[in-house]
């Protein structure tokens, strides 16, 4: 009974997340874009919790749905011309072929990741230890540098940002 | 000036209210201080109202008995063993509902032979329908609560007309709201302008299953509670987004565009007073944090976090920030009427308002509720000798006084302004946030004692201290030649 709710639930998450990928790359308005956006990820958060990995899931719904969606559909409102009408998405073909190589390569290059991971060589890989309290040690046990340069990157991004918003004087604008 | 006051009071005698007259035949008489204002208790008084009051009573009594009447009948007709159920539930308070619900799941499997899947689902049912009734009952409470309340630190009565002292006021609201005419702008996007408000409620309901009612009574137990709180919480600046774009209005779309800064520069100082508590707890599941706020120091100090020197100003950032993240007074420029129509509620009417409605009130209480549990010690009594009182009573209360307070700000503060909103939330509550979780590491290291007292307590006062100077606005204070006080 549990395996056929969790085959439900994946059912149901994958045509969820699927129709939301395919409306946020076939969506005229690019805002009904971002929507679709938002809705995949919540999709993609769903698998993860499916998975038991409730930490990377609701992580993933904070960052990708509560800030990277909102970026997304913020910047989609304020780069938008005013004379609107003529916003949508471009539909000539070499903007097509180039989209499709790019997904494409990606694809590729994870499917030849992943084949040759360690983790998938045996038949069924072990269970991760997935408790946040392991999560934490690595972060700051082997993956510490990594951590510090992510925070090292953002420091400077952040304050590259308030630099950016400073007018030539030196004085924040209003 | 004193004496001006005194003729602006008895303009004309015998031509005003009772209230007036009152005034009048103090002034007339010449008793009382210079200034004479009709007390608060002196609003005019009809002459039914005593008469009221004992129909009022009249009617608690015959629902009281109903009550009863109801109860004896279910007594006498339900079966053995489901009065046994009552009767252990009656014994041990403490455990009532859960063991009602288990009681009430064993006779199903028992009597009626449902298999254990069935009993899980009706379990479920049975979890999800008790939470979603008691919160929908609270929201339709609040709602009135909330109108007296302000009436009252207004000075006027608020509703008084539906039923006795207005306790029918929000049935009433509600068959206004769902027989109104659903109006939805001609260049709406109907789509996401119909989905917002399902989107902004969705979570709000979701979350309300992570928070501990009492001692085994979590809907659910997750070890990462606290982040699906945080997670789904950010899902409703999503909903935001989509009122305020789907509705095509250039106000609807400004107070969305305010309303999503401010949830995600306030989001900053609440996760981090909340990180504070998870630091202490080495958990993020909410059970775990209750837990650990058990027991109390010299027999009567509850060992809960707002008690600590960290604990309190994590408390108070919590609390500030969550007012901002519900959109509330004196945060609640995305509504700002004067300027803003209603922000992006302006295009919603009908039962859409109803559910923004109810979803902002529903995300107060689970706001307060996790307040309560990071803070306040959960289900945990305050004081030794209270713990009779069941848990969940004490998880309710402490939910509500929370709900009342931020009702008691809502009505006395007022609204700030776009940047002072800003300028607070980065420059003064983050740093708060961030010297909170310096002091609960140190607090960790010194332990409860006279040293850590000393050594945390510096270290959030001292960053009060320097940032409230600091950024301060150096304006003269305000004093108001009118008025002596």
């Amino acid at each position: 009974m549990i395996t056929d709710a969790a085959f439900i639930a994946f059912a149901v998450l994958g045509i969820v997340t699927l129709g939301a990928t395919l409306g946020a790359v076939a969506m005229r308005d690019p805002v009904h874009c971002g929507l679709a956006l938002a809705l995949a990820f919540c999709g993609v958060g769903g698998f993860y919790i499916l998975l038991g990995a409730e930490f990377l899931g609701f992580i993933q719904l904070l960052v990708y749905v509560g800030a990277v969606a909102v970026l997304i559909m913020f910047v989609i409102l304020l780069t938008r011309r005013p004379d609107s009408g003529q916003d949508t998405n471009s539909r000539g073909f070499w903007s097509a072929l180039a989209g499709s190589g790019v997904a494409l390569g990606v694809f590729a290059v994870l499917a030849v990741a992943i084949s040759r991971s360690p983790s998938i060589q045996t038949a069924t890989p072990a269970d991760p230890e997935a408790s946040i309290a392991a999560i934490g040690r690595m972060l700051v046990s082997s993956h510490l540098l990594p951590l510090k340069m992510i925070g090292v990157l953002l420091t400077v991004a952040l304050i590259g940002g308030v630099l950016g918003a400073m007018q030539e004087g030196g004085k924040l604008e209003r | 000036m004193i004496r001006k006051a005194e003729d602006s009071e008895c303009p004309q005698p015998g031509t005003c209210s009772p209230a007036r007259a009152a005034v009048e035949d103090r002034c007339l008489a010449g008793i009382g201080s210079s200034r004479v204002y009709p007390a608060r208790r002196s609003l005019p008084q009809r002459e039914e109202s005593r008469l009221g009051g004992m129909r009022q009573g009249m009617l608690v009594g015959t629902v009281v008995l109903v009550l009863l009447a109801a109860a004896a009948v279910l007594y006498t007709i339900a079966p053995e063993s489901l009065t046994a159920v009552a009767w252990d539930a009656m014994r041990n308070p403490d455990q009532a509902p859960v063991l009602l619900k288990h009681g009430f799941l064993d006779y199903l499997a028992t009597a009626w032979g449902l298999s254990p899947t069935a009993i899980e689902h009706v379990s479920i049912q049975i979890t999800i329908s008790s939470l979603l009734a008691f919160f929908c009952l609270l929201f339709a409470l609040t709602s009135l609560v909330e109108r007296k309340v302000f009436a009252r630190i207004q000075n006027r009565y608020g509703p008084n007309r539906v039923g006795p002292w207005g306790l029918f006021q929000p049935i009433a609201d509600g068959i206004k709201m769902l027989t109104k005419e659903d109006i939805v702008p001609r260049n709406a996007d109907k789509v996401v302008h119909l989905l917002a408000p399902v989107v902004m409620l969705v979570p709000a309901l979701i979350v309300l299953a992570i928070l501990p009612y009492g001692p085994g009574m979590v809907p659910i137990e997750l070890e990462v509670g606290i982040l699906l709180f945080f997670a789904l919480g950010a899902v409703t600046e999503v909903a935001v987004f989509m009122a305020g774009w789907g509705s095509s209005n250039k106000y609807s779309l400004l107070g969305a565009m305010r309303a999503i800064a401010q949830m995600i520069s306030y989001e900053m100082p609440l996760i981090l007073a909340a990180i504070a508590v998870v630091m202490m707890t080495g958990s993020l599941s909410p059970v775990a944090i209750v837990e650990s706020q058990e027991g109390y120091s010299m027999g009567f100090v509850p060992d809960w976090f707002v008690l600590t020197p960290w604990g309190i100003v994590g408390f108070i950032i919590f609390f500030i920030a969550a007012q901002a993240e519900s959109n509330r007074s004196p945060f609640d420029l995305p509504e700002g009427e004067s300027e803003l129509v209603a922000g992006h509620l302006t295009e919603y009417s009908g039962f859409k308002y109803a559910v923004f409605f109810m979803a902002e009130y529903i995300g107060l209480f689970a706001i307060s509720g996790l307040a309560a549990t990071l803070f306040l010690g959960g289900w945990h009594a305050p004081l030794p000798v209270l713990d009779f009182i069941p848990g969940y009573v004490w998880f309710i209360v402490k939910l509500y006084a929370l709900v009342l307070l931020a009702i008691w700000i809502r009505g006395t503060v007022p609204r700030i302004r776009g940047d002072q909103l800003m300028g607070f939330a980065w420059k003064f509550m983050t740093p708060m946030g961030f010297a909170t979780i310096a002091a609960a590491a140190t607090w960790h290291y010194a332990g409860p004692g006279p040293v850590g007292w000393l050594i945390a307590g510096a270290l959030v006062l001292i960053p009060f201290l320097l940032l409230s100077r600091v950024f301060s606005t150096r304006y003269p204070v305000r004093t108001y030649r009118y008025s002596e006080r």
